[in-house]
């Protein structure tokens, strides 16, 4: 089971070839995932011999093979972790009983939208990224960019099997929709809205690739621990490859305070205009940035009091993160748990009724998570010397979902008036001109051990390679 | 030997916390369990860890990949790890002997874990096929446009003298494997050398048995024309033996003689010896190096050659490719005039093995992530193979090729022989 067939036209571990109607059907998929990919892949990339991972197998053994490879000729393909066939739920109502192999009626249409919004999160990334190709700082980081578009074209794969293995005609539709839709299109948008803005160079890249992807790895983990065990299974194998996202964000941004820190010591400033005048980012703007993709990140989890959380939860669709870890009833009916509201222009908490908070739950999760992650970037300024520290904004700011959507709240979680805002945005978000300076600075550096003036180069090269090793071989 | 102390050893598995990003991936990879974590770092335990390494290759930082000799009982502790903000420095010789460890039981234990892998490979290879033996593939014929070699002009008892034109240090200066660029000069004296070929050198006085010392090979660093084009003279690259292959102190006879050797001093040489190991001349003929330490010196010696060809336009289009493996940056000969050849006329690819804080790299590893392009080079008839340096690394070495060769759908088995047949592999391992 563990090892993946690649002599198919299909690689997969799921026995593909003895479910003919199957096979057919994701075959007829396939051509249009390419023309997808071609048509708004990464551009002009169709001869680079990239340095990618690719699964032999679903074991720690064959799941990170290294070698050059032509993006297009990537092997995408249908890969679960190994099944437990005595696997049991292990949260809500159905607690005890042994996990689906098939979905459950009563469950089919709540199933299907869950995994068409996570299908459709991916091939969004590869088409906000599609162009920043052209501007990488180095080859290293274009690389690393390239391994990501093609995972995430992976993790479609993975969602448009189950779309097609279990449930039917609908399942095709939907598969199909997922490959119409295009981020940021105006009739056509993906359906969560991080996912229709815009990446418009690698400081966004990065950002996103910290926190966007760091949401995938939480409802990545909170699908992992779902009744319905092909779904577990595939976003189990998801979540390994999701990390290296995450650590091209937390790395990338990492790099690039390294290479600020450098600047504003080597000309003993913290005059911004000094630092961009010297081709590095400044601190303010890194701040602007971090509070703009932080908080349309944590829009993503949803509204903060929710009943279909509460369905998802307790017919055991999708648990918590680490719900075998955590030491309750696993139940949750009956408890309670603290949200925001604004009343009488003032934040408050108020208890809610547990299951419905299961959004803000799963926030705060992450919340937590990507904090410690802000921390590890200020050692970088702390280390250096720079007394600045970045900072999460307030919970509440920013929010276009849930009961905060639309309330007007400065980063360190004051409300403040319509005046007020329009103000201050331009220092608490990145403005035309921040992103102009940004855009400024992106020129391609894609010279073997070369990097852009504005980010340092890494600590370590991919699976131990050398830093100033060819990662990309241009056709 | 006291077991006590040396079974009191282990190499603990550590995670970088300045590198890691949190990713849970190891914790969810690893069989035992035995990571786990807090919010601010994850950590290994070091009684559940046994080493298997399954958790590395999934890692997208590297961080996890890290290992410290300590004594048993002050292994770090799941709250000592829980709280650092960086990995500790490696524990001194001093540090460990205070604790009672040994320096040949902390070795035993900084060897654990390579060994315990290499073995399961091993186990792996020979699960499914029968034990390879890498010499069976060495040619003892040069390759067909390779120069007639001179042999043995100088035999053991009517040798001849060579004066010390220069001596220098090539590695990093205050390393302890001091490793030496002599130059000899025979004057009027025929002694024509080839690349590839070695000479030997009869260090003066006599042994324990009161016998004259016989003479050592080192081989000539030089290409055909002498170190100094136009003049009579050869280089060699000699390290200097201090201690022995079980790390116990000793003093090499003839490499601290040389390396102490003063300009004008004389030497008595013995030879030129090698038929074989001698580079093609063969204007396309492709050329892939692989050594360690001073294995190099044939290395140069070909590189040099090619590079005077091509400063006189005399070559075409033959690709030079190096695998060059040593402990460190610093203990590699001719690192930086390595560093300073055009990047389109050789191809180096260096490994170190033990660069503090980076993971160990040999030679075939480079050699197995290159793979694409030496598969290319194994189906051009044009390609020669050498490789030269200590004997441990001859095995891999070849292991490396054949893999290389049936990924890419070649048969090894007709492949090796051809090789073999037709002069273009060359092993010289010691």
């Amino acid at each position: 089971m563990s090892t993946i067939n690649y002599s198919e036209k299909i690689p997969n571990n799921v026995n593909l070839g003895e479910d003919r109607t199957l096979q057919r059907a994701l075959e007829g998929w396939q051509p249009n995932f390419i023309n997808w990919w071609d048509d708004v892949g990464p551009e002009g990339s169709t001869n680079h011999e990239v340095y990618l991972r690719t699964a032999v197998s679903v074991d720690p053994q064959g799941w990170a093979q290294f070698g050059h490879v032509k993006m297009r000729d990537y092997r995408w393909g249908i890969f679960l972790n190994p099944g437990d066939a005595n696997r049991e739920i292990h949260f809500g109502d159905h607690k005890g009983e042994k996990a689906w192999q098939d979905v459950p009626g009563e469950h089919r249409a709540n199933l299907r939208r869950i995994i068409v919004t996570q299908g459709d999160t991916e091939p969004a990334s590869v088409e906000q990224q599609r162009h920043l190709g052209l501007t990488a700082p180095s080859m290293y980081d274009l690389r690393n960019l390239f391994q990501i578009n093609v995972e995430e074209g992976r993790h479609l794969w993975a969602m448009v099997y189950l779309l097609h293995k279990h449930f039917g005609r609908d399942g095709r539709e939907e598969a199909e929709a997922l490959l119409q839709r295009t981020s940021g299109d105006q009739d056509n948008p993906r359906i969560l809205g991080a996912f229709n803005e815009k990446t418009p160079d690698w400081l966004a890249f990065f950002m996103f690739t910290y926190f966007t992807d760091r949401d995938g790895k939480f409802q990545l983990a909170a699908l992992a621990e779902s009744a319905f065990d092909p779904l577990a299974r595939t976003t189990k194998f998801m979540l390994t490859e999701e990390a290296h996202h995450m650590f091209v964000g937390e790395s990338g941004v990492s790099r690039v305070l390294a290479r600020t820190a450098q600047v504003m010591n080597e000309l003993k400033t913290d005059d911004p205009q000094k630092v961009r005048a010297a081709g590095a980012i400044d601190l303010g703007t890194i701040q602007r940035y971090l509070n703009f993709h932080y908080s349309v990140t944590i829009d993503l989890f949803g509204a903060d009091q929710s009943s279909n959380a509460a369905i998802f939860y307790s017919s055991g669709l999708k648990g918590r993160y680490e719900e075998g870890k955590r030491g309750d009833d696993h139940v949750l009916k009956g408890q309670t748990y603290k949200v925001l509201e604004v009343k009488d222009g003032q934040l408050v908490e108020k208890d809610v009724p547990m299951l419905n908070a299961l959004n803000e739950v799963l926030r705060d999760d992450f919340i937590k998570d990507s904090v410690a992650g802000v921390g590890r970037w200020n050692k970088v300024l702390e280390k250096a010397g720079i007394p600045t520290r970045l900072t999460v904004p307030h919970k509440a700011f920013n929010r276009q979902i849930g009961a905060l959507a639309g309330i007007k709240m400065s980063p360190e979680g004051r409300v403040v008036n319509d005046m007020e805002w329009a103000a201050k945005r331009d220092e608490w978000l990145p403005s035309a001109e921040d992103f102009a300076f940004v855009a400024s600075l992106m020129g391609r550096v894609v010279e073997p051990g070369k990097f852009a003036g504005w980010i340092s180069p890494p600590v370590m090269g991919i699976n131990r390679q050398p830093v100033d090793f060819e990662y990309v071989r241009f056709g | 030997m006291d077991m006590a102390v040396e079974a009191g050893v282990i190499k603990q598995h550590l995670i970088d916390p300045e590198i890691c990003i949190r990713c849970n991936t190891c914790e969810a990879t690893c069989p035992v369990n035995a990571i786990t974590h807090d919010d601010n770092n994850y950590v290994v335990r070091a009684d559940v860890c046994n080493g298997c390494m399954a958790c590395i290759s999934p890692c997208p930082t590297g961080s996890i990949d890290n290992w410290r000799t300590m004594p048993l009982v002050r292994a770090y502790t799941i709250e000592e790890q829980l709280s650092w903000e960086s990995l500790p420095a490696e524990l001194t010789p001093e540090e460990l002997e205070a604790a009672g460890v040994s320096a040949e039981a902390a070795g035993d234990a900084a060897a654990a874990v390579p060994a315990q892998t290499q073995a399961q490979a091993q186990a792996a290879v020979e699960s499914v096929e029968p034990a390879f033996n890498s010499a069976q593939y060495g040619a003892t014929v040069p390759p067909w446009s390779a120069a007639h070699a001179y042999t043995n002009l100088f035999a053991p008892k009517s040798p001849t003298t060579a004066t010390v034109v220069g001596n220098f240090n090539c590695t990093e200066a205050g390393f302890d494997s001091e490793t030496h660029h002599i130059v000899l000069d025979f004057g009027v004296v025929p002694f024509p050398v080839l690349e590839g070929q070695s000479i030997g050198i009869i260090p003066p006085g006599v042994d324990a048995t009161a016998k004259r010392h016989h003479a050592r090979q080192y081989s000539v660093a030089s290409p055909r024309n002498g170190e100094r084009p136009g003049y009579n003279n050869v280089s060699l690259t000699v390290k200097r033996v201090t201690e022995d292959h079980q790390g116990d102190p000793v003093r090499g006879v003839c490499s601290n003689y040389v390396c102490d050797l003063k300009v004008g001093d004389t030497v008595q040489v013995v030879g030129p010896f090698g038929s074989s190991f001698l580079m093609p001349n063969h204007p396309k003929s492709h050329i892939v190096m692989i050594c360690t330490g001073t294995g190099s010196a044939p290395m140069r010696a070909m590189t040099e050659w090619r590079r005077r060809l091509r400063k006189s336009g005399k070559f075409e289009g033959g690709k030079l490719m190096l695998f060059f493996g040593a402990r460190t940056q610093q203990e590699l000969p001719y690192f930086g005039p390595l560093q300073s050849l055009p990047k389109d006329f050789i191809d180096i690819n260096l490994a170190f093995s033990r660069t503090p804080g980076q993971p160990k790299r040999y030679v075939q590893d480079l050699m197995r992530e290159r793979a694409a392009d030496l598969a290319a080079l194994l189906k051009d008839g044009a390609s020669h193979f050498y490789v030269c340096g200590l004997k441990s690394m001859e095995e891999g070495v070849v292991l490396a090729l054949r893999d290389v060769a049936k990924e890419a759908g070649l048969d090894w088995d007709t492949v090796g022989a051809a090789l073999k047949r037709e002069g273009r592999l060359h092993l010289e391992t010691y």
